[in-house]
């Protein structure tokens, strides 16, 4: 008895109408909203209660961030893809789609690393001010969240592939999740771009 | 019984780390959670009783303890007032964080929340592992910090920017733990939810579900919802104190008489609204289980139903709800300007009103119920009276115009430990004597029992009551030696009795302590699986439940009260005895081979 495993369910709940696995990420990410709910009132706090706010436009490099914008807006369509590849049984598909989402998240942190480092260049670092604190605190969490969304997918596209072979339907779940977290991801920057670089 | 049939074979067949250290089992998992919070739980109250023996006899050298401490602590036993803030500090962060919450959340959350629903485990096993093993480490990094240059965090369990920004390096320390901790507390907060919702059993209504998981249940949206918040202010201040950045720190700051070297512009009260938007909501994470457990028993104890069972469960809903805006009752003082607080003044108003509710249907469900005088029971009948006193208690503190004379002195800590340490650690106590035969198959010692539950009812109050008056003269809550003021000297002698109070509680515990030892190995064996009568489903597992629980998938019929029915043959139904059946459904057959019967 003890050792006899729990079975998985993958089949959606009869009253609620999703799977566990999906439940779960969706309550996670209303907590993630939360955390980021926090830090976008930390700056609006900050800057209404500052004498004087620098436009983000003026001190950022707003068309670098437009290009990374638009990185991780097709990153989120790939990863799409590649959930509806597994759905149209097309494993080698998905994975094409999945790497191609890992390789435009890795185009993001480049990105985002030339913008670093541009600012450190000049002498600019979060204690610079009030507004480099919050710019560099808030991309740089999200940033920690990009990095996150790859481990996972980088694990969902070799080792973790092997459950489709086994539980093609469990597999193509996890992909589902993965895919809500990623696109929660990019939503963050859809806010955080024009809230820095623009206003 | 059913012990036997599923004991022998599987049990040799899970390498022991898998099977008690890492494992996926939501039971072992909630004792994992029970022990560790209980460690922490007397070792915070170690250090509140040598912060008890400076505020009773401040300047003088504590005997024998004293000596064990090195010199830059306690110069020849003398507690210097830097390591007083240290305890103080910590004292707090480990009762809330390493105490409370993960004993009535992690520990009985875990260990009955899935049983009481009839499920097999949790939704998310490992992440229920994850979620322990986190708050493990979590646990040893707040440990460690007393081990570093300058010793733990100092700047209270509320670590108060710009004062945190500038402390010694164990506030850094505090903060990673801290970031630990609210990470577990998610993991296991997302586990709870989806649990109850897609895991209850077949007929299992939310309107059957018993009380302790509605309880649970509002418990985990508070924890999900209010924590990251503060994680985000962490995050802020670790900012703060490693990147040189101002979030909480104001332009023109000066410190020892040297203008601080920091860009400036930011705010210390944004770090007060986004503590104590956790913080309050915090605060219901720890009575809310209490609750939720007193509700169980006082049922089971009367034999009758819970008085208003629906009532109860709005009233929780809405108590859940209402704790995120009222947060700001804790900062009257900070001058955030009286439109602000007279709106938060009306809120906290408001929220006194389903905590009543649920201490009046409490009351009224011992009306004409024929009371077992268990110690499970006797620690409930203390939780109702402890609790109503740390609820009226404060009132004056979320009125504006009391709060102005009672802010930040002993009054406060005298409320909020009524709500804490009787109400809710009593419930704490109640539940362990009450599922303790579930989760081990032996009943707790009787005797040594009630001795606990006695002395620590009287110096329980020994301790707080002294406190509300010591605060009504003014004494600040944070003074290392109240005798240097006039009024302070005035009442050292009720601190004094606080503090004789506190050192006899803690000799109290040793009751339980033994007793809790002593019936793992020798208490006396349950003779059935349901040694209380109950009704709801925790106890039509086997004794103690194997993994995966029930040795039939159970089915609902009924609500989770049903004591003393009319015409009934016995006084209890439980939740999984069927529309015909008067009394309880067979249990299957201890036998290898149950019968190839239907379960209908």
């Amino acid at each position: 008895m003890s050792v006899e495993e729990i079975p998985h369910t993958v089949e959606p709940h009869p009253i609620t109408g999703v799977y566990n696995g999906k439940f779960g990420i969706w309550l996670f990410l209303a907590s993630e909203v939360m955390l980021f709910g926090a830090l976008f009132s930390t700056l609006v706090l900050l800057r209404v209660g500052a004498p004087s706010w620098p436009q983000g436009s003026e001190l950022l490099n707003v068309p670098l961030a437009t290009l990374n914008t638009f990185v991780l807006i097709a990153s989120s369509v790939t990863m799409v893809m590649s959930w509806a590849s597994l759905k149209m049984d097309n494993f080698g598909r998905f994975k094409l789609y999945l790497g191609l989402t890992v390789l435009l998240a890795f185009v993001f942190l480049v990105i985002k690393y030339f913008e670093y480092t541009h600012k450190f260049h000049l002498g600019i670092f979060p204690s610079t001010n009030t507004f480099y604190a919050t710019y560099f605190t808030m991309t740089g969490l999200h940033g920690l969240h990009v990095v996150g969304g790859i481990i996972v997918n980088l694990y969902l596209l070799f080792p973790g592939s092997k459950l489709w072979h086994t539980a093609p339907e469990q597999f193509a779940n996890r992909i589902e999740c993965a895919g809500l977290y990623w696109h929660f991801v990019d939503l963050v920057w859809i806010f955080l771009f024009p809230i820095l670089y623009l206003l | 019984m059913a012990e036997h049939a599923h004991g022998d074979h599987g049990h040799h067949e899970l390498p022991f780390w898998q099977k008690y250290v890492f494992s996926t089992d939501h039971k072992v998992i909630g004792i994992q959670y029970a022990v560790s919070a209980l460690f922490f739980l007397l070792f915070g109250f170690c250090l509140m009783m040598m912060m008890r023996w400076q505020l009773a006899y401040p300047g003088q050298p504590m005997p024998w303890i004293g000596t064990l401490f090195s010199a830059v602590n306690m110069p020849e036993g003398i507690m210097v007032p830097e390591y007083y803030n240290q305890l103080g500090a910590m004292h707090g962060t480990i009762m809330v964080f390493l105490g409370v919450v993960p004993l009535a959340v992690g520990g009985f959350g875990n260990y009955v929340l899935p049983l009481q629903i009839g499920a097999p485990d949790m939704a998310f096993p490992k992440l229920n592992m994850a979620s322990y093993w986190v708050f493990f480490v979590g646990g040893v990094i707040m440990l460690a910090s007393f081990f570093v240059p300058e010793g733990a965090a100092q700047s209270g369990w509320t670590s108060y920017p710009p004062l945190a920004v500038i402390a010694p390096t164990g506030q850094t320390w505090w903060l990673w733990g801290m970031v630990a901790l609210i990470t577990s507390s998610l993991l296991g907060s997302v586990n709870f939810i989806v649990t109850t919702v897609q895991m209850r059993a077949e007929g299992l209504s939310f309107f059957r579900l018993p009380f302790f998981v509605w309880a649970q249940f509002v418990t985990a949206f508070l924890l999900l919802l209010a924590f990251p918040p503060l994680e985000a202010a962490g995050v802020m201040q670790l900012m703060d104190r490693i990147a040189g950045t101002s979030f909480f720190m104001p332009s023109g700051l000066v410190v020892t008489g040297q203008a601080l070297d920091v860009s400036g512009g930011g705010s210390p009260l944004l770090w007060q609204h986004l503590f104590w938007f956790l913080a309050h909501p915090e605060v219901y994470v720890l009575i809310l289980p209490a609750m939720g457990i007193v509700g169980e028993i006082v049922a089971n104890n009367t034999r009758r139903p819970l008085w208003g069972y629906r009532t109860l469960i709005y009233s929780i809903v809405f108590l859940g709800f209402m704790s995120f805006i009222v947060w700001a009752h804790h900062m009257f003082m900070t001058g955030m300007g009286t439109t602000i607080s007279t709106f938060f003044q009306a809120t906290t108003m408001i929220i006194s009103i389903p905590s009543v509710i649920i201490l009046t249907a409490f009351a009224l469900s011992l009306h004409g119920g024929s009371i077992r005088f268990s110690v499970p029971m006797l620690f409930c009948l203390a939780f109702i009276p402890m609790f109503a006193i740390g609820g009226l208690t404060g009132l004056p503190l979320g009125l504006t115009a009391s709060d102005l004379h009672l802010h930040d002195t002993y009054y406060v800590i005298g409320h909020f430990h009524y709500v804490v340490a009787p109400g809710t650690i009593f419930a704490l106590f109640a539940g362990i004597y009450y599922w303790f035969p579930k989760a081990t198959g032996r009943m707790m010692n009787d005797v040594l029992g009630k001795l606990h539950f006695w002395t620590s009812l009287i110096f329980m109050n020994g301790v707080f009551m002294p406190m509300l008056f010591v605060g009504m003269a003014g004494v600040s809550r944070r003074l290392y030696d109240q005798t240097q003021y006039a009024y302070g000297a005035q009442v050292q002698g009720l601190t004094a009795m606080s503090s004789w109070s506190a050192w006899l509680l803690g000799l109290a515990q040793i009751f339980f302590i033994v007793n809790f030892f002593w019936s793992m190995k020798k208490g006396k064996k349950v003779e059935s699986d349901n040694p209380w009568q109950a009704t709801t489903l925790e106890w039509a597992t086997p004794t103690p439940p194997p993994h995966g629980n029930f040795a039939v998938t159970p089915r609902v019929y009924r609500g989770p009260y049903e004591y003393s029915v009319p015409g009934a043959s016995s006084d209890f139904i439980p939740q999984h005895a069927s529309e015909n059946g008067q009394v309880a459904q067979p249990e299957p057959e201890p036998e290898p081979t149950p019968t190839p019967a239907d379960d209908d």
